[in-house]
């Protein structure tokens, strides 16, 4: 059992904590940054320890500060939110070597899923499908591979990222040629020529499972839809995913808790899952070790808290949930609201919330932790709040979200909630099961 | 240190709503000596407001929110607050020097804000005459961040 949780995150994720920590009887003590000392959060938490100056990297990063801070202040646990430590399996250690329960998995399942090659073997081993491809050394073994693979298939340097590198090939006779220009950017690029052939979905969506796992057994708690992002960030998040038939639903939560049982998995995690938008054929992507920032749209349609469960097993209980306990009921959709001026290329819009008129009532919830007078620093991402709805069907629930954008006001900074209103106007968003090229049709 | 004394969770706004709904008012404000929370009708629905009182906590935030410099004259401003370098790398040289003769598209720093990197355009014809603020250092909005003289006819 955690009597004393010490909690190194910042914003609408660390009150979140708080709430049900508190709900919990347990005693909460917020790791904050000299700029976050008056936040909301910090006001909330039972106890305040100053973990470092404003910048991330002295605060909020600084595993030793962090777990120091910690230990100071008699913790017994430390709940790392999402994002800065939360995957850091070093972080963990040390948590660890100091005594204190890290709320989250065991050192095994972080290790295993903290590179994307390495997950991709571990799902493999799991008997998950992966996206065909595979490694290719030099351009006999690149031909090979992309024979096996099929066509289109994409060329990424196997060191790469960012889009670097990457070629996109339609038809054999071009191969050749695309692999030349592909090693050498990869050579150019990360000092290092070696491409990975993958076959190149046209229409992916992003769909993702919420699993719990105490290291015994493990559940899912059903999909979530994620596919409108940009610059690979979420900003709409729906459960169940829509428009998908019940079997291949089914086979990809299956396959999910497959991939926890194979890790002996502990506490929450997400499996994300790259979705044929034509085909529903699957392909396991990579799985995340922590709470995830789209939470509670699972939360509302499950009646499950997630932190509380994140809390339980951390605290050493067995899974008190069965997987027949779990009645997924309605549909909820997140949106999430950025301090970004989107019409400017998404720019940061740090600053004073000079006004904050947030929607409530029935069906609505609002994670935010920021309030009318409330600073958004510049140091830190640019959420200000989600904005969840939930209704028995998916038609309520967008018409519901409409209607709460409508009232949701932000003064101060700019925001993405006009945004959100273009996409709730959007034909393919209101029948349902966009893919991630979703942007490139959008007027607004 | 503050008390545990949580802004209402919410449910508990949830339930204020639905009493505002069965009222024939439009609106309830409570205020307590910490927060000022107000549900209002808002059309169709309704909306939540809050504001905290404006108590300080001891290691107060140091955010730069001095005044931006008194520059008058041509000078390039702050398009947002965040840390500015006059690099684009640790130990590359700066993108501008005093001298440089400068076009509005041209690059003359970087501002890292919510981990981006934003490019800062001169905006204007001229030549740079000083750097105003130190590399890495926290600037604000508007704030003056290069004195220039007009462009050599």
């Amino acid at each position: 059992m955690i009597r004393r949780l010490f909690i190194a995150n910042r914003g609408e994720i660390a009150l979140r904590i708080i709430r049900t920590a508190r709900r919990m009887g347990i005693v909460t003590i917020l790791g904050a940054s000299a700029a976050d000392a008056r936040s909301l959060p910090a006001r909330s938490a039972d106890d305040v320890a100053v973990i470092g100056p404003a910048p991330s990297a002295q605060s909020y990063l600084d595993s030793d500060a962090v777990v120091a801070a910690a230990v100071a202040a008699g913790a017994d646990a430390i709940h790392p939110g999402y994002g800065f430590l939360s995957e850091n399996a070093a972080f963990a250690r040390a948590v660890a070597a100091a005594g204190i329960r890290f709320v989250g998995p065991d050192l095994s399942s972080l290790t295993a899923m903290g590179d994307k090659l390495m997950a991709r073997t571990v799902g493999i081993e799991a008997g998950l499908p992966v996206v065909p491809g595979g490694e290719a050394g030099d351009k006999a073994a690149a031909r090979a591979q992309a024979e096996r693979t099929g066509y289109p298939l994409l060329l990424k340097a196997v060191s790469g990222g960012g889009g670097r590198g990457m070629k996109r090939v339609d038809a054999p006779d071009q191969l050749d040629a695309q692999i030349d220009m592909a090693m050498a950017e990869a050579q150019a690029a990360f000092g290092d020529p070696r491409v990975y052939v993958e076959r190149f979905i046209a229409r992916g969506r992003h769909v993702e499972v919420q699993v719990l796992g105490d290291g015994n057994t493990a559940i899912h708690l059903g999909t979530r839809d994620c596919s409108i992002q940009r610059r690979f960030q979420k900003l709409v998040e729906e459960a169940p995913a829509p428009a998908m038939p019940d079997d291949r639903r089914a086979a990809i939560e299956s396959a999910a808790v497959n991939l926890a049982r194979h890790l002996g998995y502990k506490g929450a995690g997400t499996v994300e899952f790259l979705v044929d938008a034509e085909t529903f054929e699957f392909y396991f992507l990579e799985m995340n070790a922590r709470i995830q920032v789209e939470h509670p749209v699972t939360e509302a349609i499950t009646g499950i808290d997630l932190i509380e469960q994140q809390l339980l097993i951390a605290g050493g209980a067995r899974l008190a949930l069965r997987q027949s306990d779990v009645q997924l009921l309605g549909h909820a959709i997140e949106v999430r609201i950025n301090a970004e001026d989107w019409r400017a290329d998404f720019r940061p819009s740090p600053g004073t919330v000079t006004r904050a008129a947030w929607p409530a009532g029935p069906g609505i919830r609002i994670d935010t932790h920021i309030a009318s007078g409330g600073e958004v620093p510049p140091y830190y991402d640019s959420l200000l709040g989600k904005l969840i709805v939930s209704a028995p069907t998916r038609a309520e629930a967008v018409a519901l979200l409409g209607r709460a954008l409508d009232r949701l006001c932000i003064e101060g900074v700019d925001t993405t909630r006009d945004l959100h209103r273009a996409i709730v106007q959007d034909a393919r968003f209101i029948a349902g099961g966009v893919d991630t090229r979703f942007f490139e049709g959008l007027t607004a | 240190m503050s008390m545990p004394d949580l802004p209402l969770t919410p449910d508990d706004v949830a339930e204020i709503a639905a009493i505002l709904d069965g009222t024939a008012y439009d609106r309830i404000d409570i205020t307590t000596a910490r927060f000022r929370l107000r549900v209002a009708r808002d059309g169709q629905g309704m909306t939540q407001d809050w504001s905290l009182a404006d108590d300080t906590l001891p290691g107060t935030a140091a955010v730069a929110t001095q005044a931006p410099a008194a520059e008058t004259g041509l000078c390039v401003h702050a398009p947002l607050p965040g840390t500015f370098y006059r690099a684009p790398a640790p130990g590359a040289p700066p993108f501008v020097e005093p001298g440089a003769t400068v076009s509005p598209d041209t690059v003359v720093g970087i501002i890292e804000t919510m981990k981006l990197m934003n490019p800062v355009h001169a905006g204007v014809h001229g030549v740079i005459d000083a750097i105003l603020v130190d590399n890495a250092t926290m600037i604000a909005k508007g704030e003056a961040l290069m004195r220039l003289t007009e462009p050599q006819a």
